[in-house]
This record gives structure tokens, sequence and C-alpha cells, in this order.
């Protein structure tokens, strides 16, 4: 028999107290405060005044609010949820980021079908699991209001079929050439589409050229961009090649670049790096040695090079023209000699001479099958100026029939702009691929806008062997169609894209689960050969080179050059319409939204020319009106302006930024070379440039440490200045006199160590934390009024030559002529003892038990007491609504631009401070995977936006607890050697960690 | 019945009898507005529009439409704070302090001082709210309970301490003041001739009847509010000071801030003061009352208050120096020789070396004089605290960060608002209240008071004590 089981609802009922009985039958038991009553009662009863006021009170505010009207926001649940989407639970989809410039695989983020984050692809063996800016900032492009929202043709929206079946009429009955103009294509599955599409005509020309042309470099390489590894070389010697930042691969120079730079007291050994460049590129800021030369001199030093290393080597000399800088370029042949099989020299110049005789020393030094991969070389850049320039030619003498851009944009990225245009009006059918009515666009019959990348299928082979895959991560979300679709159509083929993708990759990866593998990991090894040159351009000799060299050095003279180049974060502009690279700050000028004549300081005091000063650069009849910035490190004599800016048809954050500085651009002969001799002439106005940072100097503060090399391996514990406070028992550690009670941490505590020494100072950080952290766009004139808002900045700081002894703090505010340059990834710190914690009235900063410091925006009322009191000044206060204002019309005003927005972090309203919070939500996340599966967090596992997109693993993140921690192993080896706070003697007591940058010098 | 002293000074010239002081004071309260004032209402009440505007671009838009930035977090906004705190110290100290020491030259000029200081803190005041990201949520600084959790104010921080300081300071001065005006609000009833006027008056005067008790009452209020008065005098710009002095930053971390805040808020507090009174004793005539003996105690004060004041600015250097500290070295070279030298030295110019001028009897005694350097030494207390808020701030610690400050027309706007404001306060309160107080100063006539003058009220000012001269 079993017993009756009697459940209480509380300890009341099972003592069973006669008052609780007089109330069980109540259904509210407790005292409620209005008196209910019944019946008989009710209507004798008077109702208390406190009662009655409590019921008007609320009658009236409930009534009041009915009335009120709330804008309709519908939220349209799933009916039939589909798979793999969980509320909440993001998704991860390996693709490729290959936009023109450089390959990088990525992961993409999506939460609840959109994508919110692009991520470094670890599976890569190239990359590596790095981004660049560039790639973290694609995101925003996919959300871009200014896209187009369907076919055009005749400036006229219309349907993919009335477009397709025109185009189709149209291209049946053309008279003369089928062109294709593009940039460069490393898809073999696009190619294969390009061929069937031109083998339906008589007479068909794919023609390819770059923006920022390499043309010169694949001449003198058999057509290809030689396989550079830079983590083989222990010598690099670079000619204007800013192969960190911008050119050729970027993404995989830096990590291979860093692997020799990075030192331990175990293994001090560094790579020695010289760079000639005219403007202070960010490659030329991590250089140990670097000379400032004039673009026209470019030929002389290589020619000086090359007849120093063939002197070391026994090759022939050939006849070279005096250079100027014979010492340092003694030194530079002397250790490329000394590191045979281990030296590397790279240019960017696009001069064909130069690019024989680099690749002449390359040989000389043995570095093909060291240092260059001779096996892998690069087929990221395959642009020929020589037919783009034969093709504007003939597209003027009427020989073109049809031409189709797909990806290009020649009317605004080629020199010859004006010919192009006139060219297009004789050419008969004229289609653009492009994503809105871009500047060449805006002159073609029909534009058939391509898909973004993340709505695309696609296949890539960046380097020999090496292969890549995209895929889709959200379905189109305008009526654009891929542009290789749209040629497989016009083909008449009735397959679509996906198809040839799987077909092209069936032959190398195979297919069924090895093809979903493939798509999974989003690489693969493998060749399709499809982007083996074809006829290569014979390379010149030697001996020509040397005439060419000579008969440019003797044309060198007093005349002021202007020196093209391509920033980091706009490149050549085909993406420019994007809010986040708009407001980077440049690696080394730290300006944001718009390009400007840098030009040196000698210079500038030699012409009378300020800051922000409107010159007028004019060469050959074409002129541009920019604003002077001051640019220490640039080459006398020379002028520096960035490609990409001056769009007109970009769209609403790139159109009328800066000044299109592409006529500018030399057309010698059939090659483009990117610099000219100019006049300068002061304008008369001003334009403000807006700098995050206008202090350039460190004023001999030790907040950023760095030493030499020979020093480090003297002793390791020599480099790092640490601060000791005087007191009666000696001097001591700051953080052992202190009036505040340490905090315990019995779980977690959350560190950072940034290896100065590792970065690069790229800004890669900066923007990856953008779009982690929902952090808002101000636009210029809140720039320039010095309320950026990113919560981790690269302070960049020059060295001056003057000391406190010999000229005083004023002129110890000047940078030097041509400076060595330190980065220094600024954000918050997350002291043990804050000094914003305690100064907030309202504790809406605090810490938290994990070492966090907190910032809680809904308690905060904005005394921005906390931002005074930063001594590192990483708080950012919202001065305005930065979402939902039309002042700001950028992302965050708009639905679509919302879509990027992580729905993990709140959007921080008006009169709130902020700042960084080492990726909370990430560290909550990865604590709360572990926990369901039973287990600590893993260290790895955890990363914060920063760390994860650094592409030198300069920024290390972890768990200062867990003594096996990458971040435990590096502070326990660094202690006592290169580890050190910022401001160690305040005592705030930082968890975030820097360690002491070391240059390659005696 | 007069007494003329044959040492002391007499502190209300003239001759004056009880009803002359009624009458006097009284005046101003019955008599038509005059055109002067008008138009210096008029002139307040447009300042005061332009403050309605800029705080409404404030608080509509945010605080962006200052000239703040990433660095300097606060500028005019809390200088213009600290400025008026200091302007309102004037009024408790000569109400509250003077009144322990029994100096009774107070009498005549305490309530105009008080009202001075109430409305200082008016304007003062505004800035701490105004400078909030989110104003409307201003009352989280109070420790009230609420249903936000168990969520409470921060005790570390001196923001919330002086919240404490400036709403106790306000309230007692309110109440001090308000007191004080109790006999003579009575007065000016007994007198009222219209309806609406003699009711208000009643109201204001809480029936007081003159009776002994009620003296004894009133006298023993005022003692107790002068003794827990005095400690704010001191309290509130040492907690304004903390605001720095707790800080971290360079040339706000330091000791020596609250009895150098302390002194510098009496020495704007009283070059306030004169020039309100000197133009209020002009146009109200109250020149009997309000003499140059009056005008020279205060610039004793302020030649007293200035020279600490000097001495703290030169102890900072010193203490830079000798500290070795690189930052704090650089802080202050900076100031004097930096982007924003000119506020430092117009500081300096301002408030060390003018003041120094009243060492001369002529100087110290001439009422242009006084004016003019009264207004020197306010502009110099602004721009002390602009010194010490925006060059510390502007280059701190990480020369990245260094930046300029420039205030926008909405920054200006603020700060010019908040003396329309205070004016208009100030010229209400002139018109409709008895600027000077009359049962004080019939309290003292009979043992300090000159004999009745023959035609030029100034002339005697100028003289040795009357003691030629014989009383009935």
């Amino acid at each position: 028999m079993q017993e009756t089981i009697k459940y209480w609802r509380g300890v009341e009922e099972l003592n069973n107290t006669p008052e609780f009985q007089k109330h069980a039958h109540n259904e509210f038991p407790e005292f409620l405060p209005v008196s209910e009553t019944n019946g008989e009662e009710a209507s004798s009863a008077v109702a208390p005044r406190r009662d009655f006021l409590k019921l008007l009170g609320f009658g009236v505010a409930a009534a009041t609010l009915a009335s009120c009207e709330a804008p309709v926001r519908k939220a349209i649940p799933y009916l039939h949820k589909p798979e793999e989407v969980e509320p909440g639970v993001p998704n991860w989809y390996a693709t490729t980021y290959f936009m023109g410039d450089f390959y990088n695989p990525v992961l993409v983020k999506t939460r609840e079908g959109r994508p919110i984050k692009v991520e470094g692809n670890t599976l890569s063996p190239l990359t590596q699991g790095s981004t660049h800016a560039r790639s973290q900032a694609s995101l925003l492009n996919l959300y871009d209001n200014n896209r187009l929202k369907g076919p055009v043709a005749k400036k006229q929206a219309t349907s993919w079929e009335k477009i397709d079946q025109e185009i189709r009429t149209r291209l049946t009955g053309v008279q003369g050439r089928v062109v294709l103009v593009s940039n460069t294509i490393i898809s073999p599955s696009t190619k294969t589409v390009i061929r069937e599409f031109g083998a339906q005509f008589p007479a068909f020309e794919h023609v390819t050229y770059d923006a920022n042309s390499s043309s010169a470099l694949l001449r003198a390489n058999g057509g290809v961009v030689p396989g550079y590894d830079f983590s083989k070389a222990r010598v690099i010697v670079s000619i204007g090649a800013d192969f960190l930042g911008t050119w050729i691969s970027p993404v995989e120079f830096s990590r291979q670049y860093i692997t020799n730079r990075k030192v331990t007291a175990e293994r001090p050994i560094m790579s020695r790096h010289f760079q000639f460049e005219s403007f202070l590129t960010m490659t030329g800021a991590n250089a140990d040695v670097r000379v400032p030369v004039k673009p026209s001199e470019y030929g002389a030093v290589v020619a000086a090079l090359y007849n120093r290393v063939a002197g070391g080597t026994g090759g022939a000399a050939i006849q070279a023209p005096n250079s100027a800088y014979a010492k340092q370029i003694d030194a530079a042949a002397k250790e490329l000699l000394a590191a045979r099989g281990a030296a590397l020299v790279v240019s960017d110049s696009n001069d064909p001479a130069v690019q024989t005789l680099v690749t002449a020393i390359n040989a000389a030094l043995g570095a093909n099958g060291t240092t260059i991969d001779t096996n892998a070389p690069y087929f990221v850049r395959q642009g020929d100026d020589a037919r783009m320039l034969r093709l504007i030619n003939d597209m003027n003498n009427g020989a073109v029939g049809a031409v189709i851009f797909y990806g290009a944009n020649p009317v605004y990225d080629h020199p010859l702009s004006q010919q192009v245009v006139n060219g297009l009006k004789k050419v008969g059918v004229k289609i653009s691929f492009a994503d809105r009515e871009d500047e060449t666009a805006a002159h073609v019959d029909y534009i058939c806008p391509d898909s973004h990348y993340l709505e695309s299928w696609n296949d890539f082979e960046p380097k020999r062997g090496f292969l890549g895959l995209a895929q889709p991560t959200i379905s189109p979300i305008f009526n654009t169609r891929q542009a290789q679709d749209s040629l497989l159509k016009w083909t008449g083929s009735t397959t679509d894209f996906y198809t040839v993708i799987q077909r092209t990759w069936s032959g190398i990866v195979g297919g069924g689960a090895a093809w979903d593998k493939a798509v999974h990991d989003g690489v693969a090894t493998g060749t399709t050969g499809a982007n083996e040159p074809t006829a290569p351009a014979a390379p010149l000799t030697l001996a020509a080179a040397a005439v060419s060299i000579n008969r440019a050095g003797r044309t060198g003279g007093k005349d002021l050059e202007l020196a093209i180049y391509e920033k980091v974060a706009i490149g050549a502009g085909q993406h420019s319409n994007n809010p986040w690279l708009q407001e980077m700050s440049d690696p080394t000028t730290k300006a944001t939204w718009d390009n400007y004549v840098a030009i040196s300081q000698a210079d500038a005091q030699a012409l009378e020319i300020e800051q922000n000063d409107v010159l007028r650069v004019t060469a050959k009849g074409k002129s541009i009106e920019l604003p002077a910035l001051i640019q220490p490190g640039q080459a006398k004599g020379t002028i520096s302006i960035a490609i990409g800016y001056g769009r007109t048809h970009a769209g609403q954050a790139a159109n009328n930024v800066g000044a299109n500085v592409y006529p500018l651009v030399t057309v010698a002969g059939d090659s483009l070379v990117y610099a000219n001799t100019v006049t300068l002439e002061k304008v008369g106005a001003d334009k403000p440039i807006a700098q995050t940072q206008t202090h350039h100097t460190v004023m001999g503060r030790i907040v950023v440490q760095e030493s030499t090399l020979a020093k480090y391996k003297q002793d390791p514990k020599s480099v790092t200045e640490y601060i000791r406070i005087a007191t009666p028992d000696g001097p001591q550690k700051p953080q052992k006199i202190s009036l505040w009670p340490d905090y315990e941490y019995k779980n977690h505590h959350w560190g950072m160590v940034i290896d100065l020494n590792s970065c690069i100072g790229c800004g890669t950080c900066t923007i990856s934390c953008q779009v982690e952290n929902n952090v808002p766009v101000v636009g210029k004139q809140e720039v320039l009024n010095r309320r950026e808002m990113h919560w981790l900045r690269i302070d960049r700081y020059y060295s001056s030559d003057a000391t406190r002894e010999d000229g005083g703090f004023e002129k110890m505010e000047n940078p030097s002529e041509n400076p060595s340059v330190i980065f220094q990834p600024m954000l918050c710190q997350h002291c043990n003892h804050a000094p914003c914690e305690t100064v907030c009235p309202v504790a809406a900063t605090m810490h938290n038990s994990e070492g966090i410091n907190q910032m809680v925006y809904n308690r905060c009322v904005g005394t921005r007491y906390c931002a005074n009191n930063c001594p590192y000044k990483v708080r950012r206060f919202n001065w305005f609504n930065y979402a939902n204002n039309e002042k700001f019309d950028y992302q965050m005003n708009n639905d679509l631009g919302k879509m990027v927005l992580n729905p993990d972090v709140t959007v921080r309203s008006r009169g709130v401070m902020e700042k960084c919070s080492f990726c909370v939500q990430r560290i909550q996340y990865g604590k709360l995977e572990a926990k369901k599966e039973g287990r600590r967090p893993k260290d790895g596992e955890i990363v914060t936006a920063c760390a994860q997109s650094c592409p030198t693993n300069a920024i290390i993140f972890g768990d200062m607890l867990d003594p096996n921690s990458q971040v435990s192993q590096i502070l326990k080896r660094e202690q006592g050697e290169r580890a050190f706070h910022v401001l160690e003697e305040l005592n705030t007591q930082p968890n975030v960690t820097y360690l002491t940058k070391i240059r390659n010098q005696a | 019945m007069q007494h003329v002293s044959p040492i002391r000074e007499p502190l209300v010239t003239g001759g004056k009898t009880y009803a002359d002081i009624t009458e006097d004071v009284c005046r101003q309260v019955e008599a038509k507005p005059n055109m002067r004032w008008m138009i210096a209402l008029g002139v307040s009440l447009v300042f005061l529009g332009i403050f309605i505007y800029s705080v409404y671009r404030t608080l509509w838009f945010g605080i962006g439409e200052w000239g703040l930035n990433k660095t300097v977090g606060w500028a005019w906004d809390i200088t213009n704070f600290v400025w008026w705190v200091g302007i309102g110290h004037a009024g408790t100290l000569i109400s509250a302090i003077l009144l322990l020491f029994r100096q009774k030259w107070r009498t005549s000029i305490n309530r105009a001082a008080e009202a001075m200081t109430i409305f200082a803190v008016i304007c003062a005041a505004m800035f701490p709210v105004l400078h909030m990201g989110r104003p409307w949520l201003a009352y989280w600084v109070l420790p009230l309970p609420n249903t936000f959790g168990s969520l409470w104010v921060n005790f570390n921080s001196p923001l919330l301490w002086d919240v404490f300081a400036i709403s106790t300071y306000f309230s007692v001065s309110l109440v001090f003041w308000y007191i004080g005006l109790i006999p003579d609000f009575a007065t000016i009833r007994d007198r009222a001739t219209g309806p609406i006027a003699r009711r208000a008056y009643a109201l204001l005067s809480m029936n007081w009847t003159g009776s002994a008790k009620h003296w004894s009452r009133y006298e023993t209020v005022s003692l107790i509010l002068a003794g827990l008065a005095t400690p704010l005098v001191l309290s509130v710009h040492t907690i304004v000071s903390m605001d720095f002095a707790t800080s971290v930053i360079p040339g706000w971390h330091t000791t020596i801030f609250p009895p150098y805040f302390v002194a510098g808020a009496i020495f704007s507090g009283f070059a306030m003061v004169l020039t309100l009174m000197i133009i209020t004793r002009k146009t109200f005539k109250l020149e009997d009352y309000i003499t140059l003996e009056h005008v020279e105690s205060m610039n004793k004060v302020i030649t007293l208050t200035g020279s600490i004041v000097g001495v703290a600015y030169i102890t900072e250097f010193f203490i830079a120096w000798y500290s070795g500290v690189e930052y704090e070295q650089y802080a202050f070279i900076n100031r004097a020789t930096g982007p924003y030298w000119w506020a430092y030295w117009s500081m300096m110019t301002c408030n060390v070396i003018t003041p120094q001028l009243f060492w001369f009897r002529s100087i110290r005694r001439s009422l242009t004089a006084t004016f003019i350097i009264s207004i020197f030494v306010n502009i110099g207390m602004w721009f002390e605290r602009f010194v010490i808020i925006v060059t510390s701030l502007h280059r701190d610690f990480l020369p990245s960060s260094w930046v300029m400050f420039s205030p926008t027309s909405i920054d200006i706007g603020v700060y010019v608002g908040t003396m329309g404001l205070f004016f208009t306060l100030f010229l209400l309160f002139a018109k409709f209240f008895p600027v000077v107080n009359m049962a004080e100063v019939k309290s003292i006539l009979k043992s300090s008071s000159g004999v009745s003058h023959t035609h030029n009220p100034g002339a005697s000012m100028h003289g040795t004590a009357p003691n030629s001269h014989k009383h009935d």
C-alpha cells in the first residue's frame, strides 16, 4: 500500500496556523494594498482615500498611455523555422574575400540569417586566420543602400527576363569585337564561364587591368607575381613596396614577415628590413633602416644595388647613374650578400626596367627556391596595362562592338578616363556588372548588378596549388545576380555557376564528401591551371633596363615629384563607399575621410605651406586641389597623394571625399607609372584634414618602450625601463604601495598581452572591434572635433631629434625629418585600480569578478568624469545620438545598414560613456558553451575581436589565472624583460601588458 | 542721539535717523521702477533668452553642441560651475563668519551679498545638471531609495560629495537669507498701500510682529545659522576642489587645492560683491549705508585672498619641479608656455598683479579703480578655472590624445546666458526686496554713524573721522 504523498505549498501550510487557515481560501492570502469587498459589505464600505487615489492615478495613466500611438514595427516570426537557424546562435560559414585587391579566406558569422562579422579562416595555409581592415569592413558593402536594387536598362529599372533578352539580341547582332574588361580574376570557374561566353563571338577579348597596376612586375617574372616568402627572408630590401599594408597580398605577407620579427630571449633573431620609399608607408614605418628617396631615383637605387650584388656574386655590372644613397645601398647590399639564400628584394615600381633589375638581384641572391617559392607564384595580379591602353585606342577607333565591364571602373580609375568616356560613345553595346551606377556604369546601356561576394558562389586560385571557395552567407538582398550567372545566361547555358564550380573542383578535390569538406573549410589545395599566364610579354633584357634607367636618371632633377600610393583603408577605391573604412585612421598619417598632399617638413617650410593649406597640384595640364599634410619621413622634393578618393558615383559615404589622383598617373609608352613631375600652387584656402592624432611625438615619455636587438641580445633584462617608487625601504614597485585593497580573482582573470614588436600598425583590430561592438561612425566633422568613437586606436609616435636637455618641450614636439616610428594599440587597460571606477557618482563603471572594468550603459548619467580621469584616454562619449539620426547618415540610420549590428551588443544612446569591454559578450558566450559541456573554457576558445583579426598575432588574450594559457606563459617569460605596463607609476595595475619593441639595430 | 567714535570711521554716514533708513531702503521697493532698472532688466532678459536657447540646444541635441571632445571632457561647463560657486562664497562669508566675528560693517552689505550668493549658486547648479549626458536622470546622483534593484550611489566619487556640498550650502544660505529678510518684509508690509503688496509682503513676513520674543528668536536663529554656515564656507569649495584633487590628472592631482580654492572663492566672491554694490549704491542712492569704509574693508580682503591665491600658483610650480614627476612638470610648463599660455597669463595678471594695487590707499578708496579691479578679478578667476580644467586635460599622459579645445557658440551662449539669469534674478531682488538689511543697520546706528552732510555726500568720506562735529 502506497502512502499518500502530501506536498505543501509552503512552510505556512505545513504549520497550518489558525491565521493561515483564515486566509487560505483567499485567492491572495497575503495582504493586498487594495481592499476588496463584496456584496452587502461593498455598498456599505467606504473606499479608503489612498486606494481611491491609487486607482485613479493608475486609471489616468493607463488611459493616457493607451491613447498614445506608438509607431508600428513589425517583427515577423518564422512560419517554418529554417533548418540550422537557431535564434541567438550564430552560424559560421567559410568563404573568401577577393575584391580585386588581395586574397583573404574568411569565416563569416551570421545571426538569424544575416552576416554580422568577418573573421580570418585559420584553415588557410596562406593567411592562417589573418585579416585586413578591408576584408573586415567588406561586410558593410553588403548592406550598402547605394547598391542597385535590380537590373537597369538605359537608366530604367527593368526585369532580368527583359534585360537578358535585350542583351542577347544586341550581342548576337554585334559588329566588331566583344570585350570583357575586368580587374584581376583569380577564379578558375569564372574564367571558364568567360571563355565559354566569348566562344560565341567571332572576336572576343578579355582585357584585364588593375587600378593599381603591377604590369611591370608581371612582365619581369613571366606573367606572374613571384611566390614571395618573407618568412624565409633574413634580409629584406623593399623599394617602395608597402607589402605589409597594400601590396599584392598584405595579409599573407604580414603573417610571413612577422615570423622573423618576433623575438624571445631564447631566440633573439630578427630579420633586417631596409625600405627605400618616398611616402612614409606603414611598411616603411616598420623598417629597421628607412631611406626616403624620390620615385625617379628608384631606378638608380635598384641599379646601384644590382651592381653591388653582382659585384659580390660575380655577375656583370651594368652602367648605372650615381645614387645619392650609396652608403645605405652599400649597407643593404652587404647584408643581402651575407644572407644569400635568405635575402629578398621587392619593389612596387611599375617601371619594367626597375622590376627587371629586381628580378635579377633576387636571382643573383639565390632567392629563387628559397625566399621566392618558384613553384607557387601568385596570380592575384594579372592586369596588363598595354592591353588596356590598346583597348582604349580601339574603342576610340570604333573597333569595339560590345564592351562588358566586370568589376572594372576605368572611367574612375584609369588615367585616360576621358578617352575611355569618349571611346565608350563609339561602342555599340555597353554592359556593366557594377553593383551600383558607378562612374563607368553611368556611361553604359545595361547595368546587370552583380551580387556582393557574401551573396555569391565563387572559387579562387590566388597562388599556384592553393584554392579557395566562396559560398553565399545570405540570399541576395536585392534583385541582383552574380555576374557569372548572367554570363552563363547570355551564353545560352542552362547550368548555374554553382554547377560550374563543382565541375571545376570535381577534377581537383573530388565530389561528394570531399566537395562538402571543401565548402566547409573554404580552402583546399590543388591547381587548376586556369590562372597560368598565356603568352606573357617578354621581359626586358638587363641591358635594355640599364639604358632605360640611365635615361630616366638624367631626366630626374630638381622638379617636385608626385608619388602616388595606395592607402591601407581605401585601397584603389573600388569599395570606398564604406563609412568604416573612410573613418579608419591611416596607419601613418592618422587621417580619416580624405586624401591629401603629403609634403615633407623641409619642403613645407621652404614653400611656406602649412597643414591644411589647399594646394593645386598640376601635372601636364591636369590639376587637382587637395589640402596639405605635413608628413615627416616624406622624401624631400616629393609629394604623395593616395588613390581611391574623389569618387563621384560610389554612394553617400565616398562621393566627393578627397580628389581623384588617377588622372595624374603617367602613361609612359604602354605602361602606367605611379609618379609624375608636378608643380604646386597655394590656392589660398584651407581645408582641415580630420586626423585622430595631432600630436606626433612621445615627448620623451616612457609610455611606449623600445630598444635594439643588440642590447636585447646582450641582456634581455636591460631593454625595458621600470618605474620604481622611492620608499623608506628602498625603491619599490608602484603596486607595492597602495591605498586600495586588491581584488581577489577566484575563477578567471582576463588579460591581454600586446607585443609592440609584432604590431605593424595596420589597424585591422580597430575595424574588427568597430564591427563587433557596434561602434558608430561619426563623420569627418566629428573627427575634426576629436570625437571619433573607436574603442581601440593605434597610437603612432614619431621620434624627435630633440631631448629635454637640448631643446626643451617645444622642440620635442617636432618629429625628425626621417623619424623612426612606433605603433601602440591603445584600448581600455582594464585597470585593477581603475581611476575611472572611483569617480563615477552613480557607480556606472565598476570592476567585475574576472578583472574586467565594466561600463553599465543604462546606469550612466554622462558626467564624463571617468573619461577625464582615465590616464589612457580610451573612454568614448556619445556626444549625440549616433543611431537613427539623420545628421549621422551612415549605416546606423537605415534599416538595411542596421542589419550589420551585432545583436549581442547594445547600441548606445546619446549621453552615455562607452569603451572597450574586452568583448565581454564573447567571454560570456565562451563560458556558457563550456558550461554546457561541463568543462572549463579552453585557452584560445575565447578571443576578443581585435586579437582574432590581428594578422601578426600581436594581441594575445586569455585567462591569466590559467597557468597554461598563452597569456600566462608569455607573462611568465617576459616578466622583467619586455613586459611593461603603460604608466605603471600611477599604480592603475592594468590587465593589458605591453612587450617592448625591439628594432634590429645596433 | 548718535555717537561718533573718535577713532573708527562711521559705518553709516549722513546722520541718518531710523526713519531715514526705512525711507531710503523702502523707497526702491515702493516707487515705480525707474528707466535704468527697466533697461537693465530688458538686457538681462535678452541674455536669459540666450540661456534658454542654448540650454534647449544642449538638451535637445546633446552635449555634442558644446566644444568638448574625447580628451577634454569638461571645459566651459565646469569652469563656469566653479566660477559661479566661487562667487557664491562671499555672501555666506559676510553674513556668517563676519557675524560671528562681530564685524558690524557687514550689516549694510550682507543682504545683497547673500542674495548674490543664492543667485550665483543657482547659476552654478545649472552646470552640473546641464553637463550630464543624460540630465533627465540627474536624480540618480541622489542616494534615493529606488526600484532599480539595490542600486546606490558611489560614495567614493567627489562628484557625489559635490551634490551634498552644493545642495547643503544652497539650502542653508537660502534659509539664512530669508530669515534675515523677515523683519524687513514686515516693515514693508506695514508701509504698503496697495492690497497686493500688503498681502504679498504679509505672506513673506510670516506674521512678524516685532515682539521681543520674535527678536530674541530671530537673533538666536541667526546665530545658529551662522554657526552652521561657517564651516560650509570652507567646505563647499574644499569639496569642489576635490573634484580635481582626487583625480590622477597632472595639474589636478594637488593637495594644495582645498585652501587655494577657498581663498580663490572668497577672492572672486568679494570682487563680485564689489562689482554689484558699487552699481547698486549708485543707482539706489545708498551711499550713506555702503560707504567707502565698506569698499576699503572689502578691498583689504581681496588683497589678502589674492595674495594667497598668488602664493598658491607659485607653490604649484615649485611642487611640480620639486616632485620630480615628469607629467606634473610638463603640465605646469605647458600652462605657462603651451598653446594656452594666454589664458595662464591672463589669470596671473588679473589675479596676482591687479589686487596688489590695493596696497595704495588711494586706489583702495577709489570707486572707479575698485570697480575696474573687481571686474579684472572676476575675469582672472574665470581664467583660473579654465586654466586648471582645460590646460590640464588637453595634454595629459599620452601625447597621442593631446588635443585643443575651442568653445562653440552654444558654450558661450550658456555662459553669458547664466549671467542673464543671474542679473534677472538680482534685478528682481533689487526691485522687490529690501537691498539693505534695515533692521541690522538700525542696530548699529547708535554706535557707528556719522552726521548729516552739508552738500556733497561723498566729500566727507575722504576726510578723517568727523570728530569735530557735535552730535545732539
